[in-house]
């Protein structure tokens, strides 16, 4: 090499810049490692987060009295545009005057002809009960209605001048609503504007989050308290007996859900194998057999035997590399056991119990399955009622509504998780 | 085991062991007595007479036998002709382990063997907190196993009963049939009770509910696992790979199928397949093979990841070196070495979707019924034995995925030379 080279910056043989060659090099490599993930990545955006943003804007969204969707053609009619109008043109807590009954005349003639009008009596009906029927005994008699249209309609029915009805009826005129939310969390709009919670008897939503939220913490605590002792015998023994031990572990795991919700139901119920052991052996009278299966207790147990695993996994793997002979110089140095176990072991293990704890708790918040089968009432999750609003009340913007709280505080714990313990360091047995 | 009794810890003292009996079996007659809500003179006296009795018999048994095996087998033929007296072969069976055990214990105790193994300067209080902890991890571990057990006689009863019936306790064989099993091929057909020749299996072939459910479950089950394993290995090898941008964001997105509840899943998927009308594409199976394939794929990225972690990349360097192209270092070096990973993820991801029953029932169309779905109505509807043969057949399908799983998880430690601490 001549002195005239060395003063230049260093080149590839090409000529190129090596700073310049490297940064590209390194550029391709990120492409192509980006690349392999992108089909997967796609996939994943169209068949997973799309639909949840879909749901996400049905929870903020329904055109149920804005727009009819004919069920077999697909064809999409405006509806109550009228009314609509005379909503624009008068602003909030005006007293609804003939020519708002008269729009909502020409509004409900329009409903008939494209059957709507159940379905717009349904979207109002979700925010005030006793609506929708309203609504299709006007559609029966609007053919006889005549004006002046405000008496006609009253004398329909007097609900018709309620103020709150009127109110309802502006907020639903746009498609746009949080009304929804409101309603997931036992709220209403109040008719000054503000927000009022709903009748004390029609409380629903926020109890079952307190209730959801009380049993998972509980269900989280039980596998602690049943995990921990066998994550630690796994931990401490050989290797030998303890893949061997860990097969009671991993069994439960790899069995069908369904499978292990029946067995549980085969233990519990009233005639179950349990009671009738229990009865069998003198304990119990046959006429007080423990009622242990269609309530709390029966998904509180089947939960943690389901849950169990995913707390014993982590808490081996995070066993399994504590040195021994820390807690035996504790001991040399005169700590009791219990000491030697309490400041020396359990700090050790605190992020494997935090891992397990975490990923008990985000699963067993969202639960469906086993309280739906064992639950009976009382034992019901949040999972739950979106399944009933979804399958049952059609209420579908509520049932969207109460997803996309849940999903919320699943995502954030699922972000503390990746934040404390590391999405990578998720384990399968 | 060893009956030499090594004389600094442990030397025998009847006063020990015969109290210990007899505080033992005091305590389980009270216990008995507390629940049947005995008299407390009769209580007593009961407890008093089985004490002194217990305490006999040890007494008994430890000065008649020298060796711990003698006194097994001659107590264990007492049990055995006992049980056989009191409760057929069932009693016998039961009699036979009982004495066994408690002729094993009584030794166990009167010689000081729990003290085997265990470091010498426990504190009695310590060594009673061991077997405490023992025996609290046996019944955790009972609490995981026994439930999936236990079904597996009851699948075989003759009543159509949820429990055990005496025949069955007493191991009497007409308290045992298969007709539940037979009620599986039967279930659905045209003519059940046709004689059984190759007409009869073709109707239940094509009729018989489970069957037919077996089939979609399969048929679902494998589309998705190609679909979850292919993109998901795909991915992996991009993910493990230093260079990867936004590595710790995309495997969040990756992994969150396996976090968000799957009803969350299912309602999303129920708006967006209505959205876009996919039941009219006239492609069977289509909505509910991709959101499987959803639901498999974290599972398949964590196992393929977690063999990639000890990948050497001077291995592909070298390929490439010795002139492989990108394709042929993946076939002969890459993919042979993270093999097994991908094995046991496309295990995973097809238990995932053959244990799914949420997105069915959301999704599905009428005639989609899975093996989940038809034991979801099983158990929500009419719930008969039949669900309980079913569910033993899954339990033998688990055992034998899980032996898979454990082969290959072994071999690809062995294969990447990571030995377990």
């Amino acid at each position: 090499m001549s002195d005239a080279t060395a003063n230049q910056s260093l080149t590839t043989a090409d000529g190129i810049p090596l700073k310049a060659a490297l940064a590209r090099a390194e550029a391709r490599a990120r492409r192509r490692a980006f690349l392999l993930v992108l089909p997967l990545l796609a996939f994943i955006l169209i068949t997973f987060v799309t639909p949840i943003a879909q749901m996400l804007h049905q929870s903020v969204y329904n055109e149920g009295f804005t727009m009819h969707t004919d069920v077999i053609t697909g064809e999409r009619t405006p509806i109550m545009t009228n009314v609509k109008e005379w909503f624009d043109e008068n602003p909030v807590g005006t007293e609804p005057d003939e020519e708002a009954y008269a729009a909502l005349a020409e509004d409900i003639r329009k409903l008939r002809e494209v059957r709507a009008a159940g379905s717009a009596g349904t979207r109002i009906n979700y925010e005030r009960s006793g609506t929708r029927s309203m609504f299709t005994k006007a559609n029966r008699s609007i053919t006889g209605l005549e004006p002046p249209y405000k008496e006609a309609f009253i004398e329909l029915d007097e609900e018709w001048g309620a103020p709150d009805l009127w109110q309802v009826m502006r907020d639903a005129s746009t498609p746009y609503t949080v009304n929804f939310y409101l309603a997931a969390i036992d709220l209403k709009k109040s008719p000054d504007g503000g927000f009022e919670g709903v009748p004390d008897n029609r409380k629903v939503y926020v109890n079952l989050f307190q209730r959801t939220l009380f049993l998972s913490v509980l269900i989280t605590f039980l596998t602690f308290v049943l995990g921990y002792p066998i994550a630690h015998l796994l931990a401490t023994l050989p290797l030998r007996q303890s893949n061997l031990l860990m097969i009671l572990v991993l069994l439960p795991f790899w069995t069908s859900l369904l499978v292990r919700t029946t067995s549980w139901i085969v233990l519990l119920q009233s005639e179950g194998v349990l009671n009738d052991a229990l009865v069998g052996a003198g304990l119990l009278g046959d006429e007080n057999r423990l009622p242990m299966m269609y309530n709390q207790i029966g998904t509180v147990v089947a939960m943690t035997h389901i849950l169990l695993p995913f707390m014993v996994l982590p808490l081996y793997s995070v066993m399994r590399p504590i040195n021994p002979s820390y807690v035996r110089a504790a001991r040399s140095l005169g700590a009791t056991s219990w000491t030697a176990f309490w400041r020396i072991y359990f700090p050790q293990t605190i992020p494997g119990i935090g891992a397990g704890a975490l990923l008990v708790f985000i699963l067993s918040v969202g639960y469906y399955i086993t309280p739906a089968l064992v639950g009976g009432s009382s034992g019901q999750l949040i999972s739950n009622l979106i399944a009933f609003h979804m399958q049952n009340s059609l209420n579908w913007s509520l049932a969207a509504a109460l997803a996309a709280l849940l999903l919320g505080g699943v995502l954030i714990l699922y972000w503390l998780y990746d934040r404390l313990v590391g999405i990578d360091n998720l384990k399968l047995g | 085991m060893n009956s030499d009794v090594s004389t600094t810890q442990a030397t025998a003292s009847f006063r020990f062991s015969l109290s210990f009996f007899a505080l033992l079996s005091a305590f389980v007659v009270l216990v008995v007595m507390n629940a049947r809500a005995s008299g407390l003179l009769e209580a007593a006296t009961a407890m008093l007479v089985t004490s002194v009795l217990a305490a006999g018999m040890a007494f008994v048994l430890v000065s008649v036998f020298d060796s711990k095996r003698t006194a097994m087998i001659v107590l264990g033929a007492m049990g055995l002709v006992l049980g056989l007296f009191a409760g057929g072969i069932g009693g016998a069976i039961a009699g036979t382990i009982l004495a066994v055990l408690i002729a094993h214990f009584v030794f166990w105790i009167h010689y000081r063997h729990y003290l085997d193994g265990l470091p010498n300067y426990l504190t009695s209080n310590e060594v009673l907190w061991h077997y405490t902890y023992l025996a609290i991890c046996s019944i955790v571990f009972v609490f995981l196993i026994a439930p999936i057990l236990v079904i597996i006689p009851l699948s075989f009863n003759v009543e159509p009963y949820f429990t055990f019936t005496e025949k069955m306790l007493a191991f009497d064989p007409t308290g045992y049939s298969l007709r539940w099993y037979d009620l599986l091929l039967t279930f659905g057909m045209n003519n059940p009770d046709a004689p059984r020749d190759l007409s009869w299996w073709a109707d239940a072939w094509d009729n018989a509910r489970w069957i037919n459910a077996a089939k979609n479950s399969i048929i679902i089950g494998f589309f998705s696992t190609i679909l979850a394993t292919t993109l998901g290995t795909i991915a992996a090898l991009g993910l493990s790979r230093s260079e990867m941008p936004y590595r710790r964001a995309i495997m969040a997105i990756l992994i969150s199928p396996m976090i968000v509840p799957i009803i969350i899943v299912a309602t999303g998927l129920f708006f967006f397949y209505s959205a876009l009308g996919i039941q009219n594409w006239g492609i069977p199976y289509l909505g509910v093979v991709l959101a499987h394939a959803t639901l498999g794929i974290p599972f398949v990225i964590i196992t393929v990841t977690a063999t990639l972690v000890g990948f050497d990349h001077s291995l592909t360097r070298a390929a490439a070196s010795l002139g492989a192209d990108s394709f042929t270092t993946f076939r002969r070096v890459q993919m042979p070495l993270i093999l097994p990973g991908v094995v046991s993820g496309a295990l995973f991801a097809f238990v995932t979707s053959f244990d799914e029953v949420v997105v069915v029932l959301f999704v599905g169309a009428l005639d989609e019924q899975t093996i989940p779905r038809q034991m979801w109505n099983g158990i929500r509807e009419q719930i008969s034995p039949a669900i309980l043969s079913v569910a033993t057949i899954l339990v033998v399908i688990s055992i034998l995925l899980l032996t898979t799983v454990e082969l290959l998880r072994r071999r690809s430690e062995r294969l990447r030379g990571v030995t377990p601490q």
